[in-house]
């Protein structure tokens, strides 16, 4: 990526900030991904701030070096694990003897507990499927012309 | 585990599409993929015996009750298409993949799986659930993967027509999105059969009229209703063949189920057909794409596009059964959708097959195949009839349900366009016929047939389109039985 003939990596002040608010961006997406069961937020909107954070490394440093942090065998694994850990729970209450998703039941003790653990849970593979959805696409577009 | 056949029947293969991702190796995957399907099937004829034998179920997902609960509900008019759609997904997933009509080498080919089975599971849960916007949910998830699955075709063009596919697609999406707004702003509700009973007392209001309007027209686009067929030729011709085969059988008639589900149990009878007149816009357009589907299959060059433009005919057929609104159109209508199922299923099967032997979809291409591919040739023949609807195949079975609710309501005129546009029929398929057995040139071929494995899937189907010409219980008695349950509280 260049601006006004220099490449962003060396340009002093973007990679140092660029340094500097990734951990934070990464760690909003965390708290979004959490305090989604109590107020606004939830799995989908953490899931984008999360890649945000990577697609920003991507952006001031280089394709390369983020597909060295995260390969591409990593980001089509977190799709598919995403969608698993979802359906995953909603598998296992039915097994656990409710209807598909009934959280109720993942909890034998108290249906509120199980009702937390579900959508905490459900919420953890929507974060993982869509951050991981979302640096495939960056992925896709991003390689188009270093694939030529 | 019986009472969860529902969840599962959407579940299953959804789920099985990220373990295909998982596995990776092509002939593991193919195998899984394969297993998952049949299970479809199994569950999707024992939710139909079960509906047949003890009226409609109902699930409750996530143990919320409707109408606030998301409800997957099944009668008889959706357990008779789940089965076509497994049915169609069973056969086509038994089918060899061929690296030539492909654009990813083998080693990806997990992929092309993993989104046939996404596909599958939006088309199952569009057709099982009985809410509103999962409706739509569904709707995007089968037609998302649709667009990836037409994209892998080998030429360029099938990048563009995935693309215009996707245009038409989303445009379409986004009505039904509108659609479904605007009636839950009226009612507050979006679970199906809630909308039927509190839909009534605002019929009469201009907000309704709109979603009527919006809802209408998005689900036609989705089902290739002229004229909003514009982007299915070019999205059927350069699509592999297996994908064509697959979404011919079943994506449209998946849309036509939706606009049933619409007119009959959300809008109702009443409203639909003496209120709004529908007939009146809905039998003109079926007539045209009728004649106009036929004309244009007439003058291709392309296998693909021949079978393709045919497909508009044959929805023109279909949507004239639902224009008709009495029994024996309504049923002539779902029982075309069987049946058509089988025949383009069988047919763009035929294709896949030729296309293993010959360089190009072209019909020049298939000079002189009838000696050197007997047995596809043959397949190809036998489908052929069945779309001309030549008594003995299933084609004749729609038709005259068609006629018969034509005659029913006097049209005597309608009668005899289904008639001319089976003449119309005659000349496509002879055109190829001609084309495949009576050639010049008087040379000793070898005969070099498909393999097996992609002859045995095709003849499945083509010698399905025999067997239901005949055995009419699976296909017109639950048919009938559909139509009658929609038509019960009106005539």
């Amino acid at each position: 990526m260049k601006i006004s003939g220099m490449r962003m990596r060396e340009k002093l002040i973007v990679r140092v900030i660029a340094r500097a608010l990734i951990p934070f961006i990464l760690l909003f997406g965390l708290y979004v991904q959490f305090h989604g069961d109590f107020g606004p937020g939830g799995g989908f909107q953490a899931g984008v701030i999360f890649a945000a954070g990577f697609v920003l490394y991507g952006l001031v440093f280089s394709l390369a070096d983020l597909q060295r942090v995260v390969p591409w065998p990593v980001v089509e694994l977190g799709v598919a694990l995403g969608l698993l850990l979802y359906g995953g729970v909603g598998v296992a209450s039915l097994l656990l003897g409710g209807n598909f998703l009934d959280y109720k039941v993942l909890d034998s003790n108290d249906a509120m507990q199980g009702l937390h653990l579900g959508i905490l849970l459900v919420e953890l593979g929507v974060g993982l499927a869509v951050s991981s959805s979302m640096l495939a696409i960056f992925y896709a577009f991003a390689g188009r012309r270093e694939a030529r | 585990m019986i009472e969860h056949l529902p969840a599962l029947q959407t579940v299953l293969p959804l789920l099985a599409a990220p373990v295909c991702v998982l596995l990776r190796r092509a002939a593991l995957v193919r195998v899984f993929a394969a297993l998952v399907t049949w299970s479809c099937l199994a569950i999707a004829f024992s939710l139909l015996q079960e509906v047949l034998r003890n009226g409609a179920v109902s699930y409750e997902l996530g143990g919320w009750a409707p109408p606030l609960g998301i409800e997957y509900r099944i009668d008889v008019l959706n357990a008779y298409v789940l089965v076509l759609v497994a049915t169609m997904a069973s056969v086509v997933i038994a089918f060899p993949l061929a690296g030539r009509e492909l654009r990813i080498p083998k080693e990806r080919f997990f992929l092309f799986y993993a989104l046939f089975l996404l596909c599958l599971a939006g088309l199952l849960g569009i057709t099982i659930t009985g809410d509103l916007f999962n409706i739509f949910v569904f709707l995007e998830i089968s037609s998302l993967s649709a667009y990836a699955l037409i994209g892998l075709g080998r030429d360029r063009r099938a990048l563009t027509a995935a693309f215009s596919y996707l245009a038409m697609g989303t445009v379409g999406g986004a009505f039904i999105l509108i659609g479904i707004g605007l009636v839950y702003q009226m009612t507050g509700t979006l679970n199906i059969v809630d909308l039927g009973q509190r839909l009534p007392p605002v019929l009469g209001t201009r907000t309704v009229w709109m979603a009527f309007a919006f809802l209408v027209v998005g689900t036609s686009i989705k089902l290739a209703a002229f004229p909003l067929h514009q982007w299915l030729p070019n999205a059927y011709t350069y699509a592999p063949s297996v994908v064509s085969a697959f979404l011919s059988a079943t994506a449209t008639k998946v849309a036509y189920y939706v606009l049933v589900r619409l007119l009959f149990t959300v809008f109702g009878f009443a409203f639909v057909f003496e209120r709004v007149q529908l007939t009146a816009l809905l039998l003109p357009l079926s007539l045209i794409a009728m004649v106009v589907g036929s004309l244009a299959a007439i003058y291709q060059t392309d296998i693909k596009r021949l079978l393709a433009y045919s497909s508009i005919a044959q929805i023109g057929y279909m949507t004239l059964g639902l224009s008709l609104a009495n029994l024996d159109g309504l049923t002539g209508g779902l029982v075309h959708l069987f049946n058509h199922g089988l025949i383009k299923g069988g047919l763009f099967l035929v294709v896949a097959c030729a296309l293993s032997r010959v360089e190009s979809p072209r019909i020049e291409s298939l000079r002189g195949m009838g000696k050197r591919m007997p047995w596809t040739m043959a397949a190809f023949v036998v489908g052929g009839l069945g779309l001309i609807g030549i008594p003995g195949t299933v084609g004749f079975v729609s038709k005259w349900y068609l006629v018969l609710g034509a005659l029913d309501k006097g049209l005597y005129f309608v009668a005899f366009m289904i008639l001319a546009s089976s003449l119309l029929a005659v000349i496509y398929v002879w055109r190829v016929v001609e084309v495949m057995y009576f050639s010049d040139e008087e040379q000793a071929v070898e005969r070099h047939d498909a393999p097996l494995s992609m002859l045995l899937p095709t003849w499945v189907l083509i010698g399905a389109t025999i067997y239901f010409g005949f055995d009419t219980e699976l296909t017109a008695g639950v048919a009938e039985k559909a139509a009658a349950y929609l038509l019960g509280g009106a005539s």
